[in-house]
Formats: C-alpha cells, structure tokens, sequence
C-alpha cells in the first residue's frame, strides 16, 4: 500500500440535519427524505440506494410533508404555508401555491395522485387539484378546532381521516362534511390531563383507522361507529409516525425514543380468517426521535432526527439472505462537502449556510508506520465566509492554488479571491460576475487555477477564466449535443487542461475537449447512477465510480475503454468490494505512481494498484493486516489489486497532496451526536 | 402378625417437590405435586397433605389430569411406567409398562387413548425423542403399552422444552438454539433457528417453551432473559416474532393463562412477571418470592398460579398476584454443616436450611415446621462474597436452651456463639446471649449437659475448639438490674491437654463425666470438680468420635478413630474393652436405648453396624447401605413404640435412624415391605376431613342434626339411623371405589344385613371383621351359598334337636349366630 503520513482532520463540524419527512414511491423505487433544515432529497433504491437527487434547504421554507403525485412530481408543503412542487430535473422548487389557512402541517395525495389534501393550522383541510402546471385550489372540508396534524385517504378517495389535538375527524369527501368525531384520550385517567396529540394517522380499505399518538399508543379505531377495535402501548414516550404497507398488512411505526416497531396483521388461528393486529418486532436504530416512517414492500424505513436514514429489510420479503437483506444506514450525503487546495495545502468545508476555510498543519518530525507525529504547527481556522439571505450553499470550490474561493446558491453566485501576505489574509469578492442561470451544482477548477468549470442545468457547463489580480470573464458554455434536461452534478477535469468530463442526472457522462470548446464523445451509458469521476493527470484516462460499486476506465483519446477497464468487467470484482454500502463519493491518483488509484467511500480508504491481479472470491479482501504478518516471498504471492485501510471512519474525503501526503477528513459520529439535544431519558439495566 | 421383613433403605421425603410442574385439581382445591418417587396432594386452603400416592420405584418425571376424567391423574417416572391414579382416594387404578426412562408427561384431551412422553432414544447418549403411547383400555391392573410412536426426533429432555398447542394442533420444541413445530393434521414440520449469540452478545438458546391455548403463537424463554412470541409460524418464511424483556438471566419457566390473554414468566430473578396482551409496556411483577422459579402451573380456572422454587418450596399464588400459601419441603443447601440435630420438643429434625437459617424439618408430614433466622443479617447473591456459616447447632435436653456456632472465613476467622431460650409465649427461640470469638479458633465440637432429672440443676454447655482448649459455659444470674434479663452464659472454665486440639466433647448420661478428645487422646472429666479423671488412647489414629454408652452399658466409652479402629472402654476399669477395626465415620447413639450406630465407609459403598457396647458382636450389620458416602446420621424417637418381629431390628423400635448422603438425600430404614407402605385406607377419610365446610353441607347437617334430635324425642328409629351412619360395612361400600368392589349380587345380603337392627351393639371393629372374613368365603365358593339357604330352611328342626349344633361347620355356626343377632321385630308390623 505504501506508507504516506496522513493528515487526519476532525475539525469539519458538520452537523447533519434531522430527517423530518419520508415520502416513498412505489413504481419508481424511490425515496424522497425532507430534513429538518428544508433540504429534500431523492433517494433511487434500485441504484443500490443511491442519494440522486439533493435540493438544498431554505431558512424559510420548512417542510413538513413530501408526497408523490400525479406520477413522478413531488409535493412538498411546510409551515411556510406553501405548497410548493419541486423540479428534480433542476433541484430548486418549481412552483408554489398558498394554502391561506396558517402553517400546513400535512398533507397527503389519494391513491390516484391527482388530488393533495392539506392540514392547516386554522383546523381546515383544504383539497388541491394535481393540474401540470403546480396545484390549484378545489375546495375547502368542514373546518375544525385544532391544528390538523395529519392527514390520511381512504383508497377509495372517498373518505378522509385526519388527526387533532385530543381528536380525531373522519370526513367525507363530496360533501365536506365531518361524519365522525373520536375522542382519543377517553381512556386515560383523568389524573394526568394532558393533551393527547394524534401525531399520525392511517386509513386502511376494511374502515379501520390507526392512529399513533403522544401516549405511546397505536389504536385500530372502527370508523363507521367510532369504536376502538384494537389498542396497543407501545413505548411511554410518544409514537410520532407511522406508515402502513401497500397491502396493509403491516404497519411501521417510530417513537420518539428512537425506537421503530413493525404491526403485522396475523391470522388469529391457522387457517381461519379472523386476523388481529400484533406487535412483532421491535427496532432500535435510533437514538432520537424517528419523526418519519415509510414502508416499501420489502423493507421498513425510518429517519430520525439523529440525522439517520435507516432503511431494514423484512427477511421473510427476501429471496435469500445476504446483500440485499442487509441493513443500511445513511447519515452523509452522498455528495462531495470539502474541497482541497492541494497546492496551498488548504481545506474549504461547505456547510449548510457558511464556507470555513482552514489550513492544515504540519510537522517536521518523521516516525513508524501508525505513529502519531506531534504538530509543530496546529491547523488553522483561516477564513469564515457566511452567506447571505435565507438560501442554503448548493456547492462550493477551492481553487489547486487557494487564491479563488467559488460558492453558488439557489439564486446567487459568488467568487472571492484570497490573498496570503505573510500570516495575514485578505479575501475580496469578485463583484463582476457573469451573469449565469443559476444556480450552479457543481464547481471545479482546472489543476492550473485558471479557470472554474460551473455545472449548470439542461447539461450545460459553463467555462470561467480566472483573471488575476480578482476578475474573471465567461469563456464559453459546453453542451451535450443531444441535449438533456437534467442538470450537471459531477464534474471532473483533465491535469493537462485539455479535457472535461461532466455527468448529469440521466447518468449520461460527456467528455469535452477544452481546446477547442467542442463536445469530444460520450461515455457509453451505464444502467447505474454516477457517484464518482475523474481523469486521471498521466494517461488522460477517466475513472468511474458507479453506485453499483462498479468501477471503469474510460480511455479518452482513444473514446473507448482501457484494457484494464474491460478486465475488470471480465473478471468481475470482489464480491467484499460489489457488497459495500456506500458508495465512492471520490477519485484521486498519485501523479509519481500511474498504476495507483486513490478511491474511498464513507468507511474506507483504498488505493487500488491496477499491476496487480485482480482479487478472486476466495482471497480476502481486506488483507493488509494479514499481509503484514507475512514474510516477504509470501507476501508477493498474497498480494492483490485493493489495498484497503479501515483505520479512518466515517470518512467524508480523502486526498492526496503530495506523493507521500494523504488528508483524511473524518467525522466521528460520537461528535455528531453530542451536538444534537440530549435524547428521552430511558432506564438502562445495570445503570 | 408382622412378618420378620428384610431392613430397607428407604428415601424418607424431603425429595423435590419442583420435579416436574405441579398440576391443579379441575376444582383448584388440591395441588398435585411430584416428590421422589411419590406423588403429593396438598389442599389449596390448608396446604396440608391430603394424601400421598407411592407405587412409582422410580423418580416421578410428570403429572397430568386425565382429560377424559378430571378425578383421575397419569403419572410418569423414570422406571418406565405410566401410572393412572384416582388421586381423591389416593388409589392406584392402571399401571402401563412402556419399558424406557419416562423424562416427561403430555396428556391432551384431543387424544382420548393415548399421552405423549419423552423418552431416551435407544442406542444414542444424551438423544431423546417425543412420542405417543397408546393405553389399551383392558381390564387389568397391569399392561403394557408398547405402542409407541415417535412424533419428534432430537428434543431436549426437559419437559419445560415441549409443548402442545392450542387442542393439540401442534406440538412445539425447542433445542439450543432451533424450534421445531409440528402440525398433527398437516403432518408439516417447520423448523426456526436463531444464531447462538445475537448482536449484544447474549444468550439465544432456547430454554422454555409455552404455547398459546386459543390462538397460534408460541413463547419461548432464553438464556438471556428475553421472551419471543412465535406467531405465523406455520409459514417457513413469513414467520414473525416480538421480544420481551425484562429477565436478565435464565428465563426458567413460561405459563399462558387460561384465556392466554397473559403470560407469566419467572427465573433465577425469583419475580413473577406477568405480562399482558404480549406487550412489553405492561406488566405486572410479584417480587421476593425466595428463590429461583423452576416451574409455574396454572389452575384450569385461572383463579391461582403455583411456583416451584428451587428451594424446595410451592408458592400458590392468587391470579391477582398476591402470595397466598407456601409449601416448604426440605430445603438442601449446598452444604450441611450443622449435621442432622433433632429437636426434643417438636421431634424435628435440625439442620441448615436457607442460608443463616436454621430449619426445622418435620419427618411425619414432610414440611418445614419454621425457619429460624440465626446469622440476622441480609444475605447477599454474589459469587466469590464470604458469606456468615452456621456450623453448629446443640439443643439442651428439653430443648429449652439452643447453641448455635456461625462463622465467617476472611482474613481473619469471625466466630459467634449464640444461645437461645425458647421462648413459651411466642413459641421460639429467643436470643438470650451472644459471644464474640468464644474461642481463638474453628470450635469443633459442642454439646449440652443434659439434665433430665434435676431441672433445677443448671444447664451447662461445653464448647471444643481448635486453639486446644475446651471451654465451660454456665448460665449467670445478672446482677445488673437494668438488663432486660435475668440470665446469661458465661465462661465457667477452660480446660486443656498439652496443647493438643480438641477434637469432641462429649457428657455421660447423668453428666457427671465429660468426655473430650484431644486428637489422640481422649480424656474424662469430672463435672463437678473439672478434674482430669482419666485418659485413654489408641494409638497411632487420632480420635474421630466419641460417645458413652446409655442405660445399662453407661460405663463404657466408645471411641472411633481415624486409623479405622471402633474401641470401647471400660469407665470402672479404666481399661480397653474391646476394639474392632472398622472405618467409622458417624458415630450415633440412641438415645432411648442401649444402641450404638456406626455408619463405616469401605472403598465403595456405607455399611451400618448397630451394636450394645456391652458385647462386641454387632447386632445388626448393613452392608451396601448406599453408593454415597454418609455424612450425618439421627436417631429420632418415636411416638409410639413399633412392632417389630424380628429380634435384629428390636434397635429401631424405640426410635428411628435417619442418615444424609453427601448428595443432600435423606434417607432411613423401613421393616415393612413396599406393599404395606401402600395405599393405607385410612387416607380416604383424610380427604373427607379435609373438606372444607360448604354452605349446603352446613344446612344439611343442621337438619340431620335436628332430625335426630327429633328421633330421640320420638324414640322410634333412633338406633337404625345411628347405626346407619356408623356401620363399616356402609362406609366401606359407600366409599370403596366402584372398580374393587365384589359383585352387586354378592354385597346385597351384606348391606341389607347391616341396615337391620342387632339386639346387641357390635363394635364397628367387629362387623367390619366380619365382613371381610365373609366376602373371602363368597369368593372361594359360590355355591356355598345354596347351602346357606338350604341349612336356613333345617334351623327349625335343629332347634328341637338341641345338643346336636356341635356338628356344624363352622360357616353354618357363624350364620346361626348372624340370624340370632338379627332383630326380626320388623315383621311384627305386618
């Protein structure tokens, strides 16, 4: 693997926002996950759950409830009052359309998908029409005491349940009337009056209405006569979501101490059709509140507001055990949040409303391999930059040289070029920008510094020179001659200045030839979602990171894959290496080792020797430890392709600065979790 | 009339009462519960034994009602028989003969001719097998059923490991880690295992099994403490479970109510968890219940629960949670150190019971009599913590005084010497003194001068430790008048033989002489004076016990020595009697009698030697007593003298010798053979007594009373209906099960016989002989009956003959005398 001294920076604060919403798409196998900070984002579960899409969060614009209609549109609606629908082809909010009746704190589509009904807080549920251009008010239910919390359909659109304070409403949907009223905390002792708030509802086609509430219960409730068929307490602290299967067999509910629990519908007796509703298994994959459930056919999920996107496969919906039936956690983005001046040794972190840019620290000392060396100079916090207005950062770029620094926004644009004298610094906005059609999504400067590549929407980038002593000037923009709709999210550019490879959001990845301005050819489509590109400074050749952990060269010049890229696929890879469960969010190469491919993922870091054999089946994977214990000529034989290191997890980037220097940026998530607010209290045996 | 039966070793109870799960009569009164080799019926209400069912020769392994008649119970031990009982009469009706180790019971009211057993599968170790036996209906005392058919392979022995489903739709098992299920109807096996350590790194395996009695689900315990409720489970795939927990070790037993709407749980936490619907926010604890939770039962109507305990113990339980009544059998610590003591008042025998308790164990009904907290002070459940020991326990002749050593092994040895007066008021001991350190060392011996005669004399105890002294306790009038009483023990003298340990201590009858041995010396002591009278020894073996002779043999001094030499000396002649070579281990006068027990133990196995020390030549000699080595042997008197035949075991006339393995088995000897032991009809009184007053029985007797008391006033038919009520031979046809009973045809003359009026009133003893002697005749002969008649018919013409009656049989005699008895006043009304 050869030895580098690593930079191990744990100084990136990055607090992931809490999952507030879940809305799961059943016909396009994807998951759109709202956060707590506004942000939605689109998870593909066919692309091995790959986060596609991300809009990125708005001070004000909160959301409260996702939901899928009218095909493949997502609606979203929050305490903003708006229902807005969001364009995942350009990731911004496309349309929005006021409720008028205060905060909307649910909303749900029937089971056509052509009509939203919202909750309000004034107490109305309010209808929308799924027109093509957005949401058009139809009509407004009986109004009611109490915010509306949630929101359910019956699947004959004719009926809708809502949940209150203390209460729930049954309504009818042609003629707006409320045809029943149940008091939910009828049961409990009059001693501890406290509010029972219905936090989540569920209508199912038998009539039955399930309701989760703030005492821990999940109550089957008979719509028609109003009576408590079933009633099951489930945790003594509140159950805030919950979610029902397609076939409604089963139901999915989390609480707030963190815990999920699934309901099964099973026959009371072998054969005989009376069914009850029991309480099977219990999930703790939480450490706070889990404010939203969904439930696939094969899986359950849950998000909470640790910031976790929990998604458990039932083992009886599985065909076989193994990958597929193995429980996936998300907590990073699958994005790229720290860019590296690699020259000027200097690190820019993007968070959700300011860029920090620090410089690393260095020692003079040398030592063993594991050895931790003092620092002679500690890093630095060199810059803070906040930005401005509500929008939150779409992206962010350091140039090689650290003198630009590039952020856009939904609606803005900004460059700034930092000046080093000495051990001050100074930093000057650009002001002249050209004007782009933002926002951006991706942004990458050339390995010289002189230009900044801004992916745009429709597959377009744009090409700025960098112009000392702080200007710059718009070059040209690149566009895939097909055309596409779909914006640019990955960008990668030659060492040389000759080439740049852009991939969108139909997965399509186009290589450009800089010198001329000119589209050189496309990559031949792969069934998989991108998650990582890069041309490699020495051969020109371009490597892919697929989400299905595939991996392949792409010889540019020659427009066709290198003979080691059609080996691979060939010989297939490990099947250790196709079962990992994030993907590789970045590429980099050692410049003085041309065989040598830098990749890691969120829980390793590998450095991937294309002269060696490929790895079988058989042999390990993960063999550095073992090969260390190894004598020289056995080692030889031992030794394959992947040289994977574990030691630095979870890992948000990786790279290399120099030809023995590595900068690993880690964020432990003991650090994240003593952020969040101290989770329920709950009694631990032997504590 | 007894005939001389050989000596046998029999266990005395004190077996386990938690063998298998206790079962509720269909009532709720009674308690069925597995002891050794017996099977105990305790009322609910009194929790007195009603009755005792003995015929297994065996361990029993389960207990089952038969669903078909809720009177009667199938039992199962390990020597291969299915017994089926009438438990009211405590009769036995059916043995069936399977032939293998019965390991446990299932009986299911959806199979009328057969139960289900577990039995070992042949030719395999440590490999069981769950099958069906079929009970042939014949007639018949004894039968076998070899009809066996194996429903399962591979299942744990233990009954808690198997269960039967809701009407017998399915069996459930479970093994380590896999649960099998199999469906009778479907003939389907579905099999569910689980990975041996889950994720937290506990325990998985299965150890308990229950299955739901209305609806398809099954809970399993495990060794974690967790609780899994198995539903869907005749899906392979889809099969779901949901986890309890509260338990934090072993889960040990598992019971559905009767409805299933609750589960109760109970392990080594000894609480009784009951959990409602499945859910794991409510339940219901019952805390404290002593020990650990072996077992749990439910009756049918779900109005008690009953807990077997490790300790011995049944807690029958109220189905709201509250304690009702215990049951406490003897409790076998881990280890007796006090030896087996008998109380001279209750007659119970003395030993350690829970830890720094003393229990006394009563021998006739098998129960503890109480439990007397010594060490006072909260016991600690921790491994490896030096717990307080009681060592030694003394009771003074009269029991009034009781001794009681404890100790504590730390770095430093604690020793604590307490004597306790009982108490009349309160009826118990009551602390009276307590000593620090009595002695620098372990103390290794203590006995009381008894003082039968002289109670006035004061009682004085003798204490021999370790740091080679003994020690003389006498009581002390308290000169303080602030102390609350009026006596206490203090140290009178101390006594010692160049520096030797001293090793026994031991009084002559009339107390004026104290024995004490100094490892291999034994020395005489005058009582009075604390003179060293005498010292005798047998080198090179250092003394193990000693003991003077009783009654007439009181000159002599027995002493046994570990060099396996028994030697007796004489007091007068300060000289060696006699000496045998034997090994002896427990030396045990009686205290009634002249005799001596020595248990010896060669190589393999105990031999018992009883002998008078006044000869040499034992009286009776044991051998192959037991496997076990004998730690502690008691004679205990008796309260009334027994009969015995036989000249070789006059010894235990007088009182009885029970013994304790080092496997904590309480065994004693027994002359009357295994048949006598059974059945004694005197039991099914017992249960008729024991029967609680009801409302309706309560009005009735009130108006047979006053219709009686009509009769005297009357003065009519006061004799018939008297006689009516106490006639055996009414009882014993009214309470003789139908199944032993003689033909109808045969009883008619009987019964019409005693309802008629006799001039003279019979002794009960009498008729019931009488009765007897005529149904053995009936059976011989059947035609003697004819004759009967025909010599009825020439009674009139004997009559006139006068002398000639010496000529007939004796059968006519009797009948002659039968139809003068009989009161023919009755016709006159005609």
């Amino acid at each position: 693997m050869g030895e580098f001294e690593v930079h191990r920076v744990r100084f990136f604060s990055y607090v992931p926002a809490g999952v507030r919403c879940l809305a799961y798409h059943r016909r396009a196998d994807r998951l759109a996950l709202a956060r707590t900070d506004g942000a939605v984002e689109v998870y593909n579960f066919a692309a091995n759950y790959f986060q596609e899409k991300a809009i990125p969060g708005h001070e004000a614009r909160s959301v409260e409830a996702l939901c899928w209609a009218a095909g493949d549109r997502l609606f979203g609606a929050g305490l903003g009052g708006h229902v807005s629908e969001y364009d995942l082809e350009r990731l911004r909010v496309k349309r929005s359309a006021d409720g008028f009746g205060g905060p909307i704190w649910s909303m749900a589509a029937n089971a056509g998908g052509t009509q939203l009904a919202i909750g309000c807080e004034d107490g109305s549920v309010k209808l929308f029409r799924v027109v093509p251009d957005g949401v058009q008010f139809e009509r407004s239910l009986e109004r009611q005491q109490g915010r509306i919390l949630c929101l359910s359909w019956h699947p004959s659109e004719t009926h809708i349940a809502a949940g209150s304070l203390d209460l729930l409403h049954v309504f009818d949907v042609s003629s707006g009337r409320t045809v029943q009223r149940i008091m939910v905390n009828y049961h409990v002792q009059k001693l501890k009056k406290r509010e029972c708030v219905v936090w989540s509802i569920g209508f199912l086609s038998s009539g039955t209405v399930v309701s989760s509430d703030s005492f821990g219960r999940v109550q089957f409730w008979d719509w028609e006569r109003g009576t408590l068929l079933e009633s099951h307490t489930v945790s003594n602290s509140a159950v805030l979501s919950l979610a029902v299967s397609e076939k409604e067999d089963s139901i999915v509910v989390g609480t707030s101490a963190g815990a999920t629990y699934q309901f099964q519908l099973l026959p009371v007796k072998m054969g005989s059709q009376d069914k009850h509703w029991v309480r099977t298994k219990p999930f703790q994959h939480h450490t706070h509140d889990v404010r939203a459930v969904a439930h696939s056919p094969t899986a359950l999920i849950s998000g909470g507001l640790d910031a976790q996107l929990v998604i458990r496969p039932l083992m009886e919906k599985m065909q076989k055990k193994g990958y597929e039936a193995a429980l996936r956690k998300f907590t990073f983005p699958h994005r790229r949040l720290v860019s590296c001046a690699r020259k000027a040794r200097l690190l820019l972190f993007q968070f959700s409303q300011h860029l920090e840019l620090w410089r690393l620290g260095s020692t003079n000392e040398t030592g063993k391999d594991g050895e931790v060396l003092p620092v002679c100079r500690v890093p630095e916090h060199l810059v803070q930059l906040k930005s401005k207005g509500p929008e939150h950062i779409y992206c962010s770029c350091v140039s090689p040289c650290g003198s630009w620094i590039a952020y856009s926004t939904a609606s803005r644009f900004h460059l700034y070029r930092v000046q080093y004298e000495g051990d001050s610094i100074s930093i000057k906005k650009v002001t002249n920008v050209p004007k782009l059609l933002l926002p951006a999504y991706q942004l990458q400067c050339s390995a010289d510094s002189s230009s900044l590549f801004v992916a745009s929407d429709r597959g377009s980038v744009h090409m700025l020179q960098l112009l000392e002593p702080g200007g710059c000037k718009h070059l040209h923009t690149l566009r895939p001659p097909s055309g596409t709709l779909e914006a640019v999210y990955l960008l990668a550019s030659s060492a040389d200045g000759n080439w740049l490879a852009a991939a969108s959001g139909d997965w399509e990845i186009h290589i450009y030839n800089l010198k001329r301005f000119k589209h050189h050819c496309t990559v031949p489509t792969y069934s998989c979602a991108v998650t990582a590109l890069a041309i490699h400074p020495v051969t020109n050749n371009l490597v892919i990171a697929y989400s299905d952990q595939q991996l392949f060269e792409f010889g540019i010049p020659e427009k066709q894959y290198t003979a080691w890229s059609r080996t691979v696929q060939n010989c297939g890879l490990h099947k250790a290496w196709l079962e990992r469960d994030s993907p590789i969010t970045h590429i980099a190469f050692n410049p003085k080792k041309p065989s040598h491919i830098l990749l890691h993922d969120v829980y390793m870091f590998c450095v991937l020797d294309k002269s060696l054999p490929l790895p079988d089946d058989s042999a390990s994977l993960m063999n550095q430890s073992t090969l260390k214990q190894l004598p020289e000529t056995a080692r030889k034989r031992q030794l394959h392709a992947f040289k994977i290191c574990k030691k630095f997890q979870p890992l948000l980037f990786a790279d290399l600065l120099d030809e023995n220097c590595l900068v690993m940026v880690e964020r432990p998530l003991m650090d994240i979790k003593t952020q969040l607010p101290p989770p329920i209290q709950q009694k631990k045996f032997g504590t | 009339m007894v005939a001389p039966a050989a000596l046998r070793v029999v266990r005395c109870g004190g077996s386990n009462l938690h063998g298998a799960r206790a079962v509720f009569s269909a009532d709720a009164r009674y308690l069925l519960c597995t002891s050794g080799d017996f099977v105990k019926m305790y009322s609910v209400a009194t929790e007195e034994t009603v009755c005792m069912m003995q015929g297994h020769a065996d361990p029993v392994t389960g207990i089952q009602l038969n669903p078909q008649n809720h009177l009667q119970l199938y039992s199962s031990s390990l020597d291969g028989t299915i017994k089926l009982w009438d438990f009211t009469d405590g009769i036995l009706i059916k043995t069936f003969i399977v032939g293998y180790k019965l390991l446990a019971l299932y009986a299911l009211a959806s199979y009328e001719d057969s139960v289900f057993a577990i039995i070992p599968k042949s030719g395999e170790r440590d490999s069981f097998q769950l099958v069906s036996v079929k009970l042939t209906k014949t007639a018949g005392q004894e039968m076998e059923a070899k009809e066996l058919s194996v429903i399962l392979d591979g299942v744990d022995e233990s009954p808690k490991c198997t269960a039967f489903g809701r009407e017998g739709e399915y069996v459930a098992s479970v093994k380590e880690v896999n649960l099998q299920v199999y469906f009778f109807k479907r003939k389907q096996m579905n099999r569910f295992s689980l990975s041996t350590t889950n994720t937290k790194g506990g325990n998985n395996r299965f150890t308990c099994v229950a299955c739901h009695p209305k609806e398809d689900c099954i809970a399993t315990g495990h060794g974690d403490g967790k609780i899994r409720l198995w539903r869907n489970f005749y899906h392979n795939k889809e099969y779901t479970f949901s986890t309890l927990h509260w338990h934090h070790d072993i889960v040990m037993d598992l019971a559905f109510s009767v409805e299933g709407t609750s589960l109760l749980s109970g392990g080594v936490e000894s609480v009784l968890v009951q959990w409602h619907n499945g859910s794991d926010c409510k339940k219901d604890f019952l805390p404290r219940l002593g020990s650990a939770i072996e077992y749990i039962s439910i009756s049918s109507d779900g109005t008690s629960y009953c807990t077997s305990h490790t300790d011995n113990r049944i807690t029958i339980i109220n189905s709201n949670l509250r304690f009702s009544k215990s049951i406490q059998g003897l409790i076998k610590g881990r280890d007796v150190k006090t030896g087996l003591v008998v109380d001279p008042r209750t007659k119970a025998l003395v030993l350690n019971g829970e830890p720094g308790h003393l229990q006394f164990y009563c021998l006739q009904s098998d129960k503890q009599l109480y439990s007397l907290d010594i060490v006072q002070q909260e016991y600690i459940h921790q491994a490896g913590l030096n717990q307080v020991d009681l060592v030694k326990v003394a009771f003074s002749a009269q029991g009034k005084w009781l001794a009681t050593v404890e100790e504590r092994e730390a770095a430093d040895l604690e020793l604590q010497l307490k004597l306790w007066v009982y108490d009349e008021e309160t009826q118990s001991f009551k602390l009276n003194t307590r000593i620090n350190m009595p002695h620098e060392d372990r103390i290794t011996a203590m006995c009381f001068r008894d003082t039968d005669e002289l109670e006035e004399d004061s009682p004085m105890l003798v204490t021999a430790g370790k740091d080679c002294v003994f020690k003389v306790w006498v009581i002390v009038e308290d000169t303080d008048p602030e102390a609350q009483q009026s006596v206490s023990w203090s140290c009178d003298f101390v006594g010692s033989y160049h520096n030797y340990q001293a090793t026994n201590c031991c009084f002559s009858e009339d107390g004026s002489l104290l024995a004490v041995s100094f490892e291999e010396t034994v020395t005489v002591w005058d009582s009075l004076t604390w003179d060293l009278k005498c010292t005798f020894c047998h080198p090179p073996g250092k003394i193990r016990n000693i003991c003077f002779g009783r009654l007439t043999c009181s000159k002599y001094l027995i002493g046994a020595t570990d060099h396996g030499f028994l030697c007796c000396w004489n007091l007068l002649s300060c000289a060696l009697e006699w000496s045998a070579q034997l090994n002896v281990l427990v030396l045990q006068p009686d205290p009634l009698s002249e005799h001596i027990a020595a248990v010896s133990w060669l190589s393999k196995d105990s031999s018992l030697f009883v002998f008078k020390p006044n000869e040499p030549r034992p009286i009776c000699i044991r051998r192959n007593l037991c496997k076990e080595k004998i730690q502690f042997a008691a004679f205990v008197p008796r309260d009334i003298p027994e009969t015995i035949g036989s000249e070789k075991y006059l010894w235990l006339r007088r009182s009885q010798l029970y013994f304790l393995t080092n496997t904590q088995e309480l065994m004693t000897f027994s002359t009357k053979s295994p048949e006598e032991r059974l059945t004694p009809s005197s039991k099914q009184l017992a249960v008729e007594e024991s029967l609680p007053m009801t409302p309706f029985s309560l009005l009735l007797g009130k108006h047979r009373h006053q219709q009686s008391q009509e009769d005297v006033d009357l003065g009519k038919v006061v004799v018939h209906n008297h006689y009516n009520q106490d006639s055996p031979a009414v009882k014993e046809l009214l309470y003789t099960p139908a199944h032993v009973l003689p033909s109808a045809s045969f009883l008619c003359p009987i019964f019409i016989n005693s309802l008629l009026t006799s001039k003279e009133n019979k002794s009960a003893e009498e008729v019931a002989d009488e009765v007897e002697m005529e149904s053995e005749e009936a059976e011989d002969d059947s035609a003697e009956e004819k004759d009967v008649t025909e010599m009825e018919q020439d009674l009139r013409p004997l009559e006139f003959l006068g002398e000639t009656t010496c000529k007939l049989s004796k059968s006519q005699e009797r009948e002659l005398r039968k139809i003068r008895k009989m009161d023919y006043s009755w016709i006159s009304s005609f």
